[in-house]
């Protein structure tokens, strides 16, 4: 199994790339200015997250160098070391479901100290890639339609969040080592 | 609720700086935090761009229609409610394939319709019916099959591998969908 997750993880964006220039290329699409045209947007969605990683960048910078995280860190970890998670990826697996803009930010953060190829770095893209936001999604679409009994559906997304952070770090253990 | 903790955050960091006596460090660390903020903006840049570049070609050529037919038993199953034919289930269908390819723009348009649609087949409309809680989850707990922005931040981040995460982030969006899932199977017997 660790043999084809590797796998996946190599032919992914080639066979997903050849995939989708090929289906435009067949269906007519004149695929080289389509490309150029949602190249555009990409250039300005990264402009568009910039504010959000200022804020984040300088709140959790703050954060750290006061020594508040280490004083964070230490009361967490009982609980973490429970389950094996790093207690480092805490903060983050607690402000993904509230905003993917801000919990970007928190994740280049944690890279900036702890750096991408460590458990830590691992478990928190795995972690990051595996959820979406709850809170988020929950107030566009029950919003949209008047939804006002949302019921037991935050539960729901919430212990699924909570799988989706169980699962990385158990499978980040396993394919990279701790 | 990210207003209060971002507050939290810096009124936590700068008064324990005051107790510490770390103010210096403090302040020089939100200068360089500021400025490092910049510099992975730029990093981000260009692999954003080869996204949705592509993104914009998987959208023209219809790509998403085309997948459509063939997820339509799995959807019979985790909508027991919505018929097969109907509005409802084209839109809900059409918007979790935009969510596996990472097209969230497209996608969001696609959810608010398939919301419109479930809520005419609502009997409550101020109560989220089964269908909608469904919907919901299987949205935020998203089988992505290629987590572009976290690939895109690694890579900025000088990550020696970046896209080594691919397969371990498939394995656990899948734990996590399926616990969504089973959490609404068992849910919705209770409320």
């Amino acid at each position: 199994m660790i043999q084809v997750t590797q796998w996946i993880s190599v032919l992914a964006i080639p066979v997903f790339i050849i995939f989708v220039l090929g289906y435009g290329a067949v269906k007519g699409v004149p695929v080289y200015e389509t490309f150029v045209e949602g190249a555009g947007e990409g250039i300005r969605t990264a402009f568009h997250i910039l504010p959000y990683l200022v804020a984040m960048f300088v709140a959790i910078g703050v954060f750290r160098a006061s020594g508040a995280m280490d004083f964070l860190i230490r009361i967490l970890s009982p609980v973490t070391n429970l389950a094996g998670i790093p207690p480092e990826i805490l903060p983050l697996a607690m402000m993904r479901p509230m905003s993917g803009s801000a919990s970007a930010g928190m994740l280049a953060e944690l890279f900036r100290t702890y750096g991408p190829d460590t458990f830590i770095g691992r478990s928190a893209s795995t972690m990051m890639g595996s959820t979406e936001t709850v809170f988020y999604t929950i107030s566009v679409y029950f919003g949209s339609v008047g939804i006002k009994k949302t019921r037991y559906v935050l539960a729901a997304g919430l212990l699924a969040d909570l799988a989706g952070l169980l699962a990385s770090v158990a499978i980040c253990g396993l394919i990279f080592g701790r | 609720m990210v207003n209060v903790v971002w507050i939290l955050l810096l009124l936590g960091g700068f008064l324990t700086a005051m107790f510490n006596g770390r103010v210096e460090a403090v302040t020089q660390a939100a200068l360089d935090s500021a400025k490092y903020a910049v510099e992975l903006c730029f990093g981000l840049i260009g692999i954003y761009a080869l996204w949705l570049g592509l993104m914009k070609v998987a959208e023209k050529s219809g790509l998403v229609r085309a997948i459509s037919g063939k997820i339509a038993p799995v959807l019979k199953f985790l909508f027991p409610g919505v018929p097969a034919k109907s509005p409802a289930m084209g839109a809900i269908t059409m918007n979790i394939i935009a969510n596996m390819l990472g097209l969230g723009n497209a996608a969001t348009p696609l959810g608010i319709s398939a919301m419109k649609e479930l809520q005419r087949l609502n009997r409550d409309r101020d109560s989220a019916s089964d269908a909608m809680c469904m919907f919901l989850v299987i949205n935020t707990s998203c089988v992505q099959l290629i987590p572009a922005t976290v690939i895109a931040v690694r890579s900025a981040a000088g990550s020696a591998d970046p896209t080594e995460i691919i397969g371990t982030t498939l394995i656990a969006t899948l734990c996590s969908a399926a616990t969504g899932i089973a959490a609404v199977f068992i849910l919705k017997r209770f409320y």
